[in-house]
């Protein structure tokens, strides 16, 4: 898949852990700069620097303004990410599905096994 | 009992140059280990709905190699190796993995199984040595051409199509 080389689309956006930790928190709901601030434990420009990077590619969106801006997620521009990983988990789910029936024979016969001993006692 | 949700494979990007891969499953963790490292049991799963293995050779200690084999379903072969770094039984493995049509991108795979109430959580970390290594991997969709922070994605993304 083309990547833009800088940070310009929500892959390279995503990429920097404090900005992920910044979406899971509006993932939540609607938040004021402050309370990302006091969450994170970070210095209000830093925070302000990821929020920008993150309003340029379209996953956070801001209303209101002066210090009642509130920041908010919009998920939209993930879904690239998520196609593009798809597949991938798709072949993944088939494998384990198959791995289920393997180790459900692997369960059965090991109870088989453990009546098969406690029969054996009976005897 | 409606586990279908819990079934499916999560796989999540924690870092740029990592693949998480995460499952449940209904047995416990010495028998999973064992579908994940004897040959015969390997071959019954390893391949998916993509091709039929034609080998599976493991030796399993540490310092030994393991060498899968599958014919995919359109025709061509493809073979993964890797060499055994930590074996705990039930527990944990740690190996390498190399794509053989990708011989540069070598992997550290680290594969933790956790018991609880008699069913397993499978982590599987996939370690690249870089981002286009990583990329190229998830890329090639495995084999035909193959988050904790990014959990929320797929909960996001899902319910935007």
């Amino acid at each position: 898949m083309a990547r833009a080389a800088t940070t310009a689309d929500a892959f390279n956006a995503v990429a920097e852990p404090r900005r992920r930790e910044i979406l899971d928190l509006l993932a939540g709901g609607e938040r004021p700069v402050n309370d990302l601030v006091a969450l994170l434990g970070l210095a209000q420009p830093l925070v302000s620097k990821h929020l920008r990077v993150l309003r340029e590619v379209g996953l956070v969106e801001v209303r209101g303004d002066g210090r009642q801006r509130m920041y908010r997620l919009n998920a939209g521009p993930l879904k690239p990410i998520y196609d593009w990983v798809r597949p991938y988990e798709q072949a993944w789910s088939q494998r384990f599905d198959r791995l289920d029936t393997v180790l459900e024979e692997l369960v059965q016969q090991e109870h088989k096994a453990e009546e098969d001993g406690e029969n054996g006692r009976d005897e | 009992m409606a586990v279908t949700s819990s079934r499916r494979a999560v796989v999540t990007l924690p870092e740029d140059t990592q693949i998480l891969i995460t499952r449940e499953f209904d047995a416990p963790a010495r028998l999973v280990y064992r579908a994940w490292t004897e040959p015969e049991l390997v071959r019954r799963w390893w391949s998916g709905d993509r091709g039929e293995m034609t080998s599976a050779e493991i030796d399993l200690r540490v310092g030994g190699t393991w060498r899968f084999v599958m014919t995919a379903n359109a025709g061509f072969e493809v073979a993964f190796h890797g060499q055994y770094r930590e074996l705990v039984p039930a527990a944990r493995v740690v190996s390498t993995e190399v794509f053989e049509g990708m011989p540069d991108a070598e992997a550290l795979d680290t594969v933790t199984f956790t018991e609880a109430d008699g069913r397993t959580t499978v982590r599987m970390l996939v370690q690249h040595s870089s981002q286009e290594h990583r990329d190229a991997h998830i890329n090639s969709g495995m084999e035909e051409g193959m988050q904790e922070s990014l959990a929320y994605l797929e909960e996001v993304a899902r319910s935007l199509r």
